[in-house]
């Protein structure tokens, strides 16, 4: 299953870098709304700096949907989903592989963007453990919630739109509990934080868990 | 298909259903007449307390439903139960479920704008229902995508397990977050007093029975809907087989 999942998020990563969809579409679009947040709330450092987590996982937010969309758009053509399907590999490493070449992408976009929000936004950067371990376990379970609807989705005529209104109420959760770790980080009590990442680790955990139990047959489907 | 459905549910299931319709009628008409005009207003709440012997049973309802939509999804995903009615009872019963969610999003936005202040409040209660309604249109939006009766069911039902699975982690991350709803004031544990008395206790009971019998009114009469279109299908799809047989027959 491991080994299929390294094989998986190989391809796609090797896509990537190759496209470079990510680099020159989605990583623009996170600094895109960055910028617009500014413009929302104006340029007083006083209201952004203590927004810029939130804001920060928002951006995020909607750049897994487009990361999740692209995850499956280079799946969708020349009859590649099918290929996936008959390759012979454990689906639930297919389900991984996919996960965690989203979550690769997704942490490079992070580490962009929080320099993003340093810069923008006035946030002081502290506390960068607990800014990390909320990255790494919060990007995870988006990844996982992201890859599993995006195979329920995919094929689908109207993607585009379920996509988003099926992902962004689940991960509800993430939104809340990382914002609230790196809000702790920024303020310099990243103490303090320990049962947000707790919260993360947990909805990470489960959505992984459901991931490699039903994305064999949400993928048979399709 | 090898044995033709019946269009027409047997005569007793009707009966049944539209006594059910009938009695759920009753039980609302009585539950307003006495929530409006036989009960007291309440000592601190006044006229307000009128809109509890409602919202409650809203709310309860749409649990409710929810509750029963995952059950149905989980029995149609476990390969001994998988029927094709348990994937039906799903989709009614969270169909009423989001009706309901949206009625109790709504009075309780109109209870609160006098008692708190503001029509609505960033309480983890109010916070997690209104993330359910969004989450279950979301699961009703999945599931109106059309395709092969077998795939869209098993997409539906892992898709209402996602959802179902999320609630409880909504709910404890919101209430961490923060809280301000108001205990529930009917049996409060701490105190160990009963707040509602005589006819406002039996208002509300009956509010409890009614709306419950409404669900099962709803879900009974949206599963029949359900069946009949999948009849439809099945049907049309056969008679246009027919018909094109028939063509080739005579060309």
């Amino acid at each position: 299953m491991l080994r299929d999942a390294a094989l998986v998020a190989g391809k796609d990563l090797r896509i990537e870098i190759r496209s470079r969809v990510g680099l020159n579409q989605i990583g623009p679009f996170a600094i895109a709304v960055l910028l617009l947040f500014g413009l929302a709330l104006g340029p007083d450092r006083q209201v952004l700096a203590p927004a810029s987590a939130g804001l920060f996982w928002v951006a995020v937010l909607l750049s897994t949907v487009l990361a999740v969309q692209r995850s499956y758009a280079i799946e969708s053509t020349d009859g590649a989903r099918d290929g996936l399907r008959l390759s012979g590999l454990d689906p639930a490493g297919i389900f991984l592989g996919k996960t965690g070449a989203v979550a690769a992408q997704l942490l490079v976009l992070e580490a962009a963007l929080s320099l993003g929000v340093a810069l923008l936004y006035g946030a002081h950067l502290s506390g960068a453990l607990v800014l990390a371990g909320a990255c790494v376990a919060g990007t995870l379970g988006l990844a996982a919630v992201g890859t599993l609807y995006g195979v329920a989705a995919s094929g689908l005529r109207i993607r585009e739109t379920l996509l988003p209104l099926l992902f962004l109420p689940v991960v509800a959760p993430v939104l809340l509990a990382a914002t609230k770790a790196w809000d702790e980080a920024l303020a310099g009590t990243p103490g303090r934080a320990g049962g947000w990442l707790d919260v993360l680790v947990v909805f990470a955990v489960l959505y992984v868990a459901i991931g490699i139990v039903a994305f064999g047959s949400l993928l048979e489907d399709g | 298909m090898s044995k033709p459905a019946r269009a027409v549910p047997p005569d007793q299931a009707a009966v049944v259903l539209r006594v059910l319709g009938a009695t759920a009628l009753v039980g609302v008409v009585a539950t307003v007449w006495l929530g409006l005009f036989v009960t007291p207003p309440d000592e601190f709440m006044g006229n307000l307390v009128r809109l509890l012997y409602v919202h409650p049973p809203m709310a309860w309802v749409a649990f409710l439903a929810y509750g029963v939509a995952s059950l149905a999804s989980l029995l149609y995903l476990w390969p001994r139960t998988r029927e094709a009615h348990f994937d039906r009872l799903a989709g009614a019963s969270a169909e009423v479920g989001v009706v309901f969610t949206g009625l109790t999003l709504a009075s309780g936005s109109i209870w609160g704008r006098p008692t708190w202040g503001a029509w609505w409040v960033w309480d983890p209660l109010l916070t997690t229902t209104a993330l359910l309604f969004v989450l279950y249109l979301g699961y009703l939006a999945l599931r109106r995508v059309p395709g092969e009766f077998h795939v869209r069911a098993r997409r539906s039902a892992i898709g209402a397990l996602i959802a179902f699975i999320d609630v409880p982690i909504v709910y404890f991350s919101v209430e961490w977050w923060r809280s301000l709803h108001q205990a529930p004031t009917v049996l409060n544990p701490t105190t160990h007093k009963t707040y509602v008395h005589g006819s406002m206790a039996w208002t509300l009971l009956l509010g409890f029975v009614s709306f419950t019998l409404v669900y099962v009114w709803l879900m009974a009469h949206r599963y029949r809907l359900a069946k009949l279109q999948d009849l439809e299908d099945s049907e049309g799809l056969e008679a246009a087989l027919a018909e094109r047989r028939a063509e080739a027959v005579a060309g």
